[in-house]
């Protein structure tokens, strides 16, 4: 029972705070606000509101989904540092990596349901209540993988937070075996989800055997790109001390994973334009257009070229350990694979579709108010668990004594 | 249907009027209004419902179509027949890209009139370029006359793959293959995630975009479950080779209204059968072979011209 009212102790304090946290959290309901709106009349008029049609049957929703599983199985890239090497200065913050994790699936989550024509029917794919079509659909898997990966996050964060709370060191021998498992649960989520796509003998685009190895990869540049700047930001903002080199070893991984995601980039580039089979005609599309329709080229260069320059900047340690230089390469990074990851890898698996139509993709209204509504519901349950969980790590609030401090 | 399946079936209704009566509690109201609400909410998966429950559901589905069309909607559960696997056979000497196959498909099976729904898309390429990729194909051509002398037409719907990639794809097996071969969607039962749209290699699948519209007086009465029931809002639908007409002996609609003769349908296991003489007499051929997903709908030339 203490535990209970000491949590409510600490959800309590969690909504105190200052006029600027009011106000951050008054911008993000009033997004929220606007995402539900846009919502509820999706939910009325269905996804027709939406600008996806029959030949390019998933879009924006998905594609925000995909990368949002590389940045939530970017978690692992900490916790390995953390618990298996011991590197101190990335032990301290570890936790605010999987707070992270917890927050990226949960928005994930509320993609998936966005983009679902029946929300309600939800139930038929949850396993012993609904009829999960296991393992023969990689969709069934992915429920599995990313509920799973949710809750061994939540329950590592919530153990170690509670041990802290009440004065203890966490012991290893409790929650070790859960934290060597989410190590090849990570690698899990993003392979499956690689594996969703790349399954599909129809599409082309996604049938290479790269796909998963690509995803693993540039999950590995955005995510921590994302908890760079992040991290940043708690230092500012909190009394937690980041070491610089907890964020300077964030930064040299990034520049290996971008290394590698860059190679096999040009590996998929090289087999498909030099073979040139009428198999290549979504990555021509991507890259250059194809009888005329060129949407997504723009995107793509930009993508591109942002990432190659982000690359440089976190392969030296020189330009990776100036703060001015490595947020403007956090920045391109997020973008860049934002796009390469999301409309960059979903839409063109659609174009041309199976029967040799091509219709070109762009969300429609609605998609980016419901996408910028999750995003705000993401960056509010981001804050509260920070707002929830940093007077604990701090030692401000302790439950060591006699309850309260 | 097994009775470890029913049981099952059981166990899972129990737990979720469980999860209503909670659920109730926090405010949902249970009164006969939403007593419909409900008992669709909780509908089984089709396989999983024994007789009875299956009759509920018909007696409820009609009386929905009653109320929204005021008129009788039939809505068989015909049986595969033991011994039957449907096969389709497509002359594409003969077809001449008229599309009157695509509409009375549209008639036959309710198919939404706003957003438009069309199961079969016939499609155009020019005599000597490539084709068999379909990459240089062609929807919407929209002559005064055909055929046209330079091209050549190729209707696509569903191949009902005897190895079929959207069955494997659906997370809830919403979509399944019947005894007799013909691949089967429970409108009741799919989530809309279209997940077998990226799978499927032949285009076949349609979704419903928004509330399907079609007047009443165009409604088709006679109906099939699995078939050209009308369907909902945010659910996937597709050619069933007609199943409400199929399993009762006819022709599929399309076969019936092609005016040049080029669609043949039959048993594949019936050695007298159009369709097996097809196969045993013409160079047939399926689309996109190289998938293995062993489609039953045969392209052939009966002719050169």
């Amino acid at each position: 029972m203490t535990i209970i009212r000491n949590f409510l102790v600490a959800w309590k304090l969690s909504l105190k705070g200052d006029k600027k946290f009011y106000a951050w959290l008054g911008f993000l309901a009033v997004l929220m606000a606007i995402g539900a709106n846009a919502y509820m009349d999706q939910m009325n008029r269905g996804l027709i509101v939406t600008a996806m049609r029959d030949q390019v049957s998933w879009g924006f929703y998905i594609s925000n989904f995909t990368f949002l599983v590389g940045v939530a199985a970017a978690a692992v890239l900490l916790v390995v540092p953390a618990y298996l090497y011991n590197f101190k200065p990335i032990k301290e913050i570890v936790l605010f990596g999987e707070l992270l994790a917890i927050t990226a699936i949960t928005m994930c989550i509320m993609f998936i349901m966005a983009d679902l024509g029946q929300p309600l029917r939800v139930w038929h794919l949850m396993p012993f209540i609904g009829t999960m079509n296991f393992p023969s659909s990689l969709l069934a898997w992915d429920v599995i993988v990313l509920n799973g990966y949710l809750v061994i996050n939540t329950a590592i964060a919530f153990y170690v937070l509670y041990q802290v709370s009440i004065g203890k060191e966490y012991k290893m021998s409790v929650i070790g075996p859960l934290i060597i498992l989410s190590i090849p649960w990570a690698v899990s989520i993003h392979t499956v989800t690689a594996f969703l796509y790349n399954g599909l003998s129809a599409r082309p685009f996604w049938n290479a055997s790269i796909l998963a190895p690509r995803f693993l990869a540039s999950a590995f540049c955005s995510g921590p790109a994302l908890m760079i700047i992040i991290f940043q930001l708690i230092r500012k903002l909190s009394e937690v001390e980041i070491d610089d080199r907890a964020l300077f070893k964030i930064a040299e991984l990034i520049a290996y994973a971008m290394a590698i995601n860059l190679f096999l980039l040009g590996a998929e580039i090289f087999k498909e334009f030099y073979s040139g089979s009428i198999h290549s005609e979504p990555i021509k599309y991507l890259y250059f257009g194809i009888h005329g329709k060129a949407r997504l080229v723009p995107w793509i260069w930009t993508a591109t070229i942002l990432n190659i320059i982000a690359f440089f900047i976190f392969l030296f340690p020189k330009s990776r350990q100036n703060f001015t230089t490595l947020n403007i390469a956090c920045f391109f990074m997020i973008i860049g694979i934002y796009i390469e990851k999301g409309m960059g890898l979903v839409i063109p698996g659609f174009i041309p579709d199976p029967l040799g139509e091509i219709y070109e993709y762009s969300p429609s209204s609605t998609e980016v108010l419901v996408t910028i509504g999750i995003w705000a519901t993401g960056a509010l349950i981001y804050t509260m668990l920070l707002k929830f969980s940093l007077p604990i790590y701090t030692g401000k609030l302790s439950f060591q004594k006699k309850g309260v401090a | 249907m097994s009775t470890r399946q029913n049981k099952k079936g059981m166990n899972r209704r129990a737990f979720l009027q469980g999860a209503a009566v909670g659920l109730a509690g926090l405010a949902l109201p249970l009164d006969n209004a939403h007593a419909s609400f409900w008992d669709a909410f909780f509908q089984k998966h089709f396989r999983e419902m024994n007789d009875a429950e299956i009759k509920k559901v018909i007696s409820r589905l009609e009386n929905e179509c009653e109320e929204k069309y005021k008129k009788t909607v039939s809505i068989g559960i015909e049986k595969p027949i033991t011994g039957v696997q449907f096969g389709y056979g497509l002359d594409l000497s003969r077809c001449i890209g008229c599309r009157r196959c695509v509409y009375a498909c549209v008639d036959e099976n309710n198919q939404s009139l706003n957003p438009q729904i069309h199961w079969i898309s016939v499609l155009r390429f020019k005599k000597g370029d490539k084709w068999v990729d379909l990459e240089n194909s062609e929807k919407y051509y929209n002559p005064e006359k055909v055929p046209e002398k330079d091209y050549f037409y190729m209707p696509v719907q569903c191949q009902q793959c005897e190895n079929p990639p959207c069955v494997r794809a659906c997370p809830t097996q919403a979509t399944w293959k019947e005894p007799d071969g013909i691949v089967v969607i429970d409108y009741n039962w799919c989530i809309g995630c279209r997940y077998c749209m990226a799978a499927c290699p032949y285009g076949a699948r349609r979704f419903n975009w928004a509330s399907p519209n079609r007047p009443a007086e165009k409604i088709n009465s006679r109906t099939h479950y699995l078939g050209n029931r009308p369907r909902y809002k945010g659910v996937v639908e597709k050619c069933t080779f007609c199943i409400q007409r199929s399993r009762n002996g006819r022709y599929p609609a399309c076969v019936e209204a092609c005016p040049v003769g080029a669609r043949k349908f039959g048993n594949l296991l019936d050695p007298d059968s159009e369709i097996r003489y097809a196969i045993e007499h013409k160079r047939v051929f399926r689309l996109k072979e190289d998938l293995n997903t062993y489609p039953k709908f045969y392209y052939f030339f009966a002719y050169g011209r």
